[in-house]
């Protein structure tokens, strides 16, 4: 039986007929739209690689059937920047080095955009630590990773600070 | 991942009677539930999506002092829901260490109830598991198994429930609504999971279409917020599960305890309610040599199932740890690191 959703990725609607129940949201962005920049890495939820923003928050794309989030605004690596320029978060991950091989650096970057939101790290390091224990690094980037996280949170204080004032 | 028809009902009555059917089961985050069925160790042959069904979302302050969770509320939002920190912040901590940002971000209250065993037979289809194929074997007992049970085992199955949240829920009488197809019925969380005995293949008592609707916390459960908290013993520093955990709740009037919860995670198939160990706390001094006696009963019946003496000595510890930070008053805010016992000065090096 065939089921159609419709998805909002990076800003534009989307329309989708599944012939299959089985794909998530990572295979569908991956082979339907080919936005290739979310990673599979375990497929299993351990890793973070393929780590979107569903509705504002961050989830692991792996672990959830795209039939099941019909209706759903998606926000993934490749609608992060605004054209040519970066969003702060990529600035600091390329300022800091936080990352060797960059296959982790996508769901690093969507996890990291999605704690800030959250707001419940802040400026401390071992509280980011703890907030982004979901992404792991195989080249061990970590060091680079908090510093790119510390500088986006103190830019976007920042920002808010002179918002405000 | 083998094939299976997906229904998304409408109502809660039209869940119970799709779910009801032979083969079916229920999906809410799914994400223990698709882990399984990509290892293929769940084979559904049917989803019951019931995460667009209507009213299970909310968090309600009952007229009584109760709290109901509904069972799709995500990990998260009850976690950082303020007023729920300040009323159950041992089980706010349970929660905040248990998973990563983004499973609590997508995980819900009743899919926590119901995951499963992480123990790694249940999971290595090659192995052999009674809980995965029933009448199968054991090769746990065998095999690695520092990790599994130290109470309430048998011969047929030694794994753990890996839940955090449920801890400190069993220690404060939490009550799960469930609806059925003979209607709503509600049981204490307690008689929720089972004890595997000859059939470890049943996790829970819940009957085929059996869906939970709401988790209830009483009003007596808010009488220990002043002192509670919840400790977790874990193999790295975060994104793990317990080896050991324990949530101490006290009530403390003119210097002694008045009434004492105490519950285990990490050691059992159900999350471990130390009611023994309560009792010796009632009217007594919050005093060191009090929760000694308290871990020393709390473990009375352990042994263990394999390489794993040493968590019944490490449960000890915990719980002694678990009373005296209990005791010593609930923290304004919450730790660093949510329920570990290595958690410094913020600002420490943990990588």
């Amino acid at each position: 039986m065939n089921h159609s959703i419709s998805l909002t990725v990076n800003g534009a609607r989307r329309d989708f007929v599944l012939d299959d129940p089985r794909v998530t949201l990572l295979d569908l962005l991956r082979e339907r739209l080919h936005l290739t920049g979310t990673k599979k890495g375990c497929d299993r939820g351990q890793c973070g690689a393929c780590t979107i923003l569903v509705d504002g928050k961050r989830i692991n794309s792996c672990l959830a059937l795209a039939i099941s989030h019909d209706g759903a605004d998606i926000l993934t690596i490749e609608g992060v920047a605004h054209g040519d320029q970066l969003h702060p978060v990529q600035a600091a991950f390329i300022a800091h080095d936080g990352f060797q091989c960059g296959f982790c650096t996508p769901g690093q970057i969507m996890s990291a955009i999605g704690m800030m939101r959250e707001g419940q790290a802040g400026n401390d390091p071992e509280r980011i630590r703890e907030c982004m224990s979901g992404n792991l690094c195989r080249c061990g980037a970590y060091a680079g990773i908090v510093d790119a996280v510390l500088e986006a949170q103190g830019r976007m204080d920042e920002t808010n600070q002179r918002r405000s004032a | 991942m083998k094939p299976f028809d997906y229904v998304r009902p409408t109502t809660v009555e039209e869940a119970v009677a799709a779910a009801a059917q032979p083969g079916a089961v229920y999906l809410a985050a799914g994400t223990n539930l698709l882990d399984l069925m990509k290892g293929n160790i769940s084979r559904p042959d049917r989803l019951v999506d019931v995460t667009h069904l209507g009213g299970l979302d909310r968090i309600e302050h009952l007229p009584d002092g109760a709290l109901r969770i509904g069972a799709l509320v995500r990990n998260a939002d009850l976690a950082h829901d303020a007023e729920f920190v300040r009323s159950y912040p041992a089980v706010a901590e349970a929660l905040l260490s248990g998973a990563s940002a983004q499973l609590r971000n997508a995980a819900t209250v009743g899919g926590n109830l119901l995951q499963r065993t992480r123990c790694a037979y249940f999971y290595d289809t090659a192995s052999r598991c009674n809980k995965r194929a029933a009448g199968s074997g054991c090769d746990a007992r065998d095999g690695e198994n520092r990790s599994h049970a130290v109470l309430g085992w048998s011969d047929s199955c030694i794994a753990t429930h890996p839940s955090d949240f449920c801890v400190p829920l069993v220690a404060l009488d939490a009550v799960v609504e469930i609806e059925g197809s003979n209607g709503r019925r509600e049981i204490v969380l307690d008689e929720l999971h089972r004890l595997p005995g000859d059939t470890p293949a049943r996790d829970s008592t819940l009957e085929p279409g059996d869906l939970i609707v709401a988790v209830r916390l009483p009003p007596a459960a808010r009488g220990f917020a002043a002192h509670a908290g919840y400790l977790k013993v874990r193999e790295r520093t975060s994104y793990a599960f317990a080896v050991v955990s324990a949530a101490a709740a006290l009530q403390i009037e003119n210097g002694k305890i008045k009434q004492a919860r105490l519950a285990l995670g990490g050691v059992a198939a159900k999350p471990w309610r130390a009611r023994t160990a309560e009792d010796v706390l009632r009217d007594v001094a919050p005093t060191a040599d009090a929760f000694q006696e308290a871990a020393w009963r709390a473990l009375g019946d352990a042994k263990p199932s394999g390489d794993n003496a040493f968590k019944i000595e490490l449960a000890r510890r915990i719980v002694v740890r678990a009373l005296t930070l209990a005791a010593a008053g609930t923290p304004a805010r919450l730790p660093p690191l949510p329920a570990s016992p290595f958690a410094s000065t913020s600002g420490a090096l943990h990588v």
